[in-house]
């Protein structure tokens, strides 16, 4: 308990006292407080377990780069796991805990693991969870480690997304931002600025070092109110651009109303935007590195940058004794913000020999120990002490008694939207950091991000880029030495590079001497840099380790890749109001209320809501289905046929095109005559079949199943727009535009009768396979008779609007000849009987048509068709291949299950296929079973008993005709 | 996302777009005079290039219309639009 809250602080306002929860005690805090910052006022040092060894953690950063301040926000429905407490503003009532601790934090069982961490290093699950089988093992290491817990209940907020296009897009509001905003707005461009801080301001907000003759707040406040009056600039704070993607396309997560109490809450809790802009300008700053020594992970040890942001910003001092172990001048800047707020600086350890700032130290009285590095830090639940000794190695030469270690080895330019952006990266030997190199779409990088520390030559090289100019950079003062660990060196397994996954030194020791010394298979094998920061502070740490390790440049080692996003965002964000319901939303069908009243079971049919069946009564399914298909056989039905694919194809070259995307000849069609078509794609495989009619000499209706009408219609303006661009037809879906009423059964000329018609139904004038237009219930309608159930049966097509009220009047008509109306089901029942091939079901990614039976159909055809070459490929032409045959049950039991595989000649265990059953169902109508099925020679083999086997039950089958119901069609001609 | 200059709609974001792959492939026909090794080809050889890529694109989500484009696989630069059956321009990046 160290931290303490002394008066200060920019963006705090001590009037407004908030309240909050953490672990389940009360604490106080300020308005403009983040949760870390209160905690730390609090005297909470300890905030968190580590992820492997349960070690006590607290803060070391002020950002979104802090590791292990990783807390569950909220309970219930609203709770957020894995959440950043410097990234949670404090609000009243605030409700947090650590994730990761049991019981506490404070008090965690699972530290045993850290007792033990020299047998389990990296790589420890993959080496050691082999036996029997990782999953007996998994159940206690997900539990033993892992982060927060997702909420069992749907997310309760709504979430939107936003488009936006702008000129100049500016991410990051510190000076080299606001500058950069200025200048770009002054010539009109459209200016979007960004901060992902709730306080704009960045840097300057935790800064006392004069800007341009005034301090930092009086030149923040000027800019932005000059900014604030153009009127082409605008301003998000609270927004995070955390993916750059192509083309300028930037996105940016803005938080609404996560800062406000719970109750306070309402509309979008995020708003996901899409920003495209023809330039975008990062101004995103640095991240500070940590320096890895013995101990570096115990509470106390904290980025230099950050206990200065928490003393500036927030009024919170991290600790009273304090050593600042540094490699370059930013170290002493927090030194002397720390001392100002009334901090001890024990020392100042430098590992350069010399530098000017050591003088300005003595003038404030502050002991300077130059060629010096951290050693190992000592304590428990708070650092007691720091050894320090040669960069260059050795042992330690003195003990420096501290209850609080700042470091500052250096920063990281923040990249990640430059290398998103597909900008490269250069290694800056001086800076010891990956700095933005090429860039591939306008995207420059300015301030810090670029390298460029010096404030006042930040702002005056983000003016610069923003009117156009190429950046500048002086050459920069280098950091010193880093102090290395000799390759195991016990000590490096206390150093840590990556706080969050607990990866050590001696964890990237151990993966180079196993050979994993790509930086892409050193991050996977030690876990270092996977954890929720992505590595923000420990990427560029390892990548020295290991150039140290292997004498390799670290431009030779590179990084990993950068990829979106920058910081994590919540995935309803990215939902945005494409949840639940909205999704992917059903398409109804007209008459969707008649059916319900008729009982319909609807079910989800390629995004259509169709009845599977229609329930009477309390009965079952099976017995629903049975009733169906015998009222069509005996009586009649009514099928709901809308959602099948209607497209109009028209033009002097209509009966051409259709010529050359059917597997079966159009141009002989005469008008008013239906056909079934079946077509190919170009690799032969049957894709898809229906009937269409010839509606006029250059018009034809074409059918399609359900589910492809949309893809149909493209695959038909590919073709004409691409390959026939000669011919002369326009292709239109109109599937949507007709509901369509099929009415069947050996009383479904009757019942269109009665319904009223103008059209002659007589067989003479109105045959089998013929199209008609005239009224129908008084409305126009297209009217083909089509039989799918192999009964005499009309489709009867009227505009969408009237498809509830044609529902009705065939209900109303067919009353008196006992009408039921069916569903797919026991269409599917009827259509096995009839032995109609039903695509998808009864082929495969392997079907050509000659395997269910258009071979002949092709040898009388002249021309070209799409895919036909594809079927004379030396696989089409082989004579093994799998047709469509059927299946008669020969030993007495009841239905064969689909899936079932035809075992081969002779074997009587399950070795081997010849095929497999397509199709099954009990018939009512034949009232045996049935299937059909795939099998290898099929057609050659009629009248052949086989044996089927399905889950360790054989059962015997002869291979038939697949038309068991009706084979001459006599029941069409009627 | 990529932003597409549609010749008939002019700039829109990818997600309106379908891409139908490498574009100017030749159709080889009569099917009775096409041997197995050109059907082969057609149907499955592309150029895979590591620079510009002439590929077509339909505005599904728009006119519906289909026309080329000279994408750079590398920086995903377009250098180029035109329409069906428009022979290749010239442009600056062609490998």
């Amino acid at each position: 308990m160290t931290g303490w809250r002394n008066n200060a602080g920019t963006t705090i306002d001590r009037a407004r006292r908030v309240n909050f929860t953490w672990a389940g005690r009360s604490y106080e805090g300020f308005e403009g407080d983040t949760l870390a910052s209160a905690l730390l006022a609090n005297g909470v040092s300890i905030v968190g377990r580590s992820f492997k060894y349960h070690r006590p953690r607290g803060l070391i950063a002020a950002g979104l780069e802090e590791p292990n301040g990783i807390v569950q926000l909220e309970a219930g429905a609203a709770t957020i796991p894995n959440m950043k407490a410097t990234q949670v503003e404090l609000y009243e009532g605030l409700v947090a805990s650590p994730v990761n601790s049991w019981p506490s934090a404070t008090f965690d069982i699972l530290a045993v693991n850290s007792l033990v961490k020299r047998f389990i290093p990296a790589a420890f699950y993959y080496k050691t969870f082999l036996w029997p089988n990782w999953h007996l093992f998994e159940r206690w290491i997900r539990k033993a480690a892992g982060l927060g817990v997702a909420p069992q209940h749907p997310d309760p907020d709504p979430y939107e997304h936003r488009f936006e296009h702008m000129d100049t897009l500016v991410v990051g509001s510190g000076a080299a931002g606001l500058a950069a905003a200025e200048a770009a707005a002054a010539n009109g461009a459209q200016v979007l600025l960004v901060e992902a801080d709730a306080v704009l301001g960045g840097g300057l907000l935790a800064s006392t070092e004069p800007v341009e003759d005034r301090s930092p707040a009086e030149w923040r406040d000027a800019a932005l109110s000059r900014l604030r009056a153009l009127p082409n600039v605008k301003i998000l704070a609270r927004t995070m651009a955390f993916g750059f993607y192509d083309h300028g396309l930037v996105a940016l997560c803005e938080r609404l109303s996560d800062h406000l109490p719970l109750l306070q809450r309402s509309g979008p809790r995020q708003r996901l935007w899409k920003v495209r802009c023809r330039r975008a300008i990062l101004a995103i700053g640095a991240f500070e590195r940590p320096i890895a020594f013995s101990g570096n992970d115990i509470p106390g040890v904290m980025l230099a940058s950050a206990a200065q942001t928490y003393a500036l910003r927030y009024g919170v001092v991290p600790g009273k004794r304090i050593v600042v172990a540094a490699n370059n001048d930013s170290g002493y800047e927090a030194a002397f913000a720390l001392q100002d707020a009334g901090a001890a600086i024990v020392a100042i350890v430098d590992t350069r020999p010399e530098t000017p700032m050591a003088a300005k130290a003595a003038s404030r009285s502050i002991r300077v120990i130059l060629t010096s590095a951290p050693v190992a830090a000592r304590g428990g639940r708070r650092v007691k002490s720091l050894s320090i000794g040669d960069p260059a190695g050795g042992s330690a030469r003195e003990t420096l008694r501290c209850d609080t270690i700042l470091t500052a080895g250096g920063w990281n330019p923040a990249v990640h939207l430059h290398s998103q952006s597909g900008g490269s990266l250069a290694f800056d030997e001086a800076l010891q950091a990956f700095l933005p190199s090429q860039s591939v779409q306008e995207a420059p990088c300015v301030g810090a991000a670029a390298g460029v520390f010096d404030m006042e030559a930040a702002i005056s090289g983000a003016r610069a880029v923003a009117r156009g100019d190429k950046l500048t950079r002086s050459v920069p003062v280098g950091v010193g030495p880093t102090r290395h660990f000799a390759d195991g060196d016990v000590a490096a397994q206390r150093a840590w590079l990556d706080f969050q996954n607990d990866v050590t030194v001696a964890d990237v020791q151990l993966a180079s001497r196993e050979s994993f010394r790509s930086v892409e298979h050193l991050k996977r094998y030690t876990t270092l840099g996977m954890a929720s920061d992505q590595g923000k502070t420990s990427n560029v740490a390892g990548i020295d380790v290991l150039s140290h390790l292997l004498g390799k440049p670290p431009q030779a080692i590179g990084t990993t890749k950068f990829r979106p996003p920058f910081d994590p965002v919540t995935i309803g964000g990215f939902a945005g109001r494409a949840v639940g319901q909205d999704l992917m939303p059903f398409a109804r069908l007209a008459a969707h209320d008649e059916q319900m009243a008729a009982g319909a079971q609807m079910e989800q049919y390629g995004g259509w809501l169709r009845a599977a069946w229609y329930r009477k009564g309390d009965e079952a399914e099976e017995a629903a289905v049975r009733r169906e298909v015998l009222a069509v056989r005996n009586s009649v039905g009514l099928f709901d046929a809308s959602p099948l694919g209607k497209i109009e194809v028209k033009g002097p070259d209509a009966a051409e095109f259709l010529q050359r995307m059917y597997v079966n000849g159009v141009r002989n069609l005469k008008v008013g005559r239906c056909r079934y078509g079946l077509m190919l794609n170009e690799h032969g495989v049957v894709y898809d079949d229906g009937v269409f009619a010839r509606i006029g000499e250059n018009h034809f209706l074409v059918g399609t199943t359900s589910g492809h009408a949309t893809a149909i219609t493209d695959i038909f303006n590919e073709w004409l727009q691409c390959e026939w661009r000669d011919l002369n037809v326009l292709v239109e879906n109109v599937t949507t535009g007709w509901a369509v009423m099929n009415v069947a059964g050996p009383k479904a000329r009757d019942v269109l009768k009665a319904v009223g018609t103008d059209i002659d139904l007589s067989s003479a004038a109105f045959p089998h396979m013929t199209y008609r237009e005239g009224r129908v219930a008084g409305v126009e309608a297209r009217v083909e008779r089509v039989s799918f159930s192999g009964e005499l049966s009309y489709e009867v097509a009227v505009p969408w609007s009237y498809g509830a009220s044609l529902w009705n009047c065939f209900m109303r008509a067919g009353r008196k000849f006992g009408i039921a109306p069916f569903g797919i089901e026991a269409l599917m029942v009827m259509r096995v009987e009839k032995g109609f091939l039903h695509i998808g079901s009864d082929t495969d990614g392997t079907t050509y048509p000659q395997d269910v039976g258009f071979g002949p159909a092709i040898a009388k055809k002249p021309d070209d068709f799409v895919g036909r070459r594809s079927t004379t490929r030396p696989d089409g032409l082989r004579s093994d291949r799998r047709q469509l045959v059927g299946l008669e049950v020969i030993d007495g039991g009841g239905v064969i299950p689909i899936g079932a595989h035809l075992l081969p000649r002779g074997s009587t265990e399950p070795r081997g296929t010849e095929g497999w059953v397509t199709s099954s169902v009990m018939s009512p109508t034949l009232q045996k079973p049935l299937a059909m099925a795939l099998v290898a020679a099929g057609s050659a083999r009629m009248g052949e008993d086989v044996r089927t086997w399905h889950l360790g039950q054989t059962r015997r089958a002869r291979i038939v005709d697949p038309r068991a119901y009706d084979p001459e069609g006599a029941r069409l001609d009627v | 996302m990529l932003l597409i200059n549609c010749p008939y709609c002019g700039p829109r974001a990818e997600l309106e777009f379908r891409c139908g792959g490498e574009s100017h492939i030749q159709r080889p026909g009569p099917h009775g005079d096409v041997d197995d090794e050109s059907w082969a080809d057609y149907l499955f050889y592309r150029q895979n290039p590591k620079g510009e890529h002439r590929e077509r694109w339909v505005h599904a989500a728009g006119c519906r219309r289909w026309f080329n484009v000279a994408r750079d696989t590398v920086t995903h630069r377009i250098n180029a639009v035109y329409m069906m059956g428009e022979s290749m321009p010239v442009t600056g990046d062609v490998q």
